[in-house]
């Protein structure tokens, strides 16, 4: 009975992860695997993720900006997290409270309605 | 202690652009009385809510910049609360981040200055920087 009603949730769990954006579920396996083999050579070419708003020089990080900060929300309304986006831990904190704050004020949902 | 601070009010969609006026004068009023300054007001216009507030979709967006302290601020935050069209509102304090922003700005001006000033080392640098490499070549 257990093991019926847990198996369930977890597919369900799967797809809501992979919805923001496809990279992300695929890219944890593989970034294990890898060292495994050692020196089996590179079998996923990935590109090297990096910071957004260091790369373009965006400095404050405003809660007005919804443009900017609906990139880094994933469907649901969630916050996606740094390992998918690449954002560095310094605007991470930044862009989080920024969502936040957009969140009281209506300008982002706290979660998508369905 | 003045500070800058971000008022953010949704007001709500039925409202009259005279009542809306009106409002903000009141609220301007209340500010200037109590001893802060205005920078600027804006009305950002409608906007769809990304979910439902007091049963409305829509909302007028106003945004005011003021320079007040602490206590002002509170009061604002009591007279939005108490003012009927006011259906949400967020007060944010924005001196410690535009501190934050100017110095940020300082240092990358004071970079730019010091590789516009040296044109020539350039392939000064990239010697060193073969150096290296060669080395590595050779130790590999």
């Amino acid at each position: 009975m257990a093991d019926e009603t847990s198996t369930p949730s977890a597919p369900t769990s799967r797809p809501e992860g992979s919805g923001p954006s496809s990279s992300g579920p695929g890219g944890r396996p593989p970034g294990g695997r890898p060292s495994g083999p050692g020196g089996g050579g590179r079998k996923f070419f990935r590109r090297k993720k990096v910071c957004k708003f260091c790369v373009e020089k965006i400095d404050s990080i405003h809660y007005r900006d919804v443009r900017l900060l609906q990139q880094f929300v994933a469907e649901r309304g969630k916050i996606v997290p740094r390992r998918l986006t690449g954002v560095c831990t310094t605007h991470q904190r930044g862009l989080a409270r920024a969502i936040k704050q957009a969140r009281n004020i209506a300008l982002l949902p706290f979660a998508a309605r369905f | 202690m003045q500070r800058t601070y971000e008022v953010m009010f949704i007001v709500r969609p039925d409202i009259l652009d005279e009542d809306l006026d009106k409002l903000i004068a009141g609220l301007e009023g209340n500010i200037t009385a109590g001893g802060g300054s205005i920078k600027s007001v804006e009305k950002l216009g409608r906007r769809k809510l990304a979910y439902t507030v007091k049963k409305f979709n829509d909302g007028n967006y106003v945004l005011l910049t003021i320079h007040a302290d602490g206590s002002l601020v509170g009061e604002i935050e009591r007279r939005l609360r108490v003012s009927e069209p006011v259906i949400k509102f967020i007060s944010v304090r924005m001196d410690e981040e535009e501190k934050r922003v100017a110095k940020i700005k300082a240092i990358r001006a004071t970079r730019k200055k010091l590789s516009a000033q040296p044109a020539a080392p350039p392939p000064a640098a990239v010697e060193p920087a073969a150096a290296p490499a060669s080395t590595e070549a050779a130790t590999a």
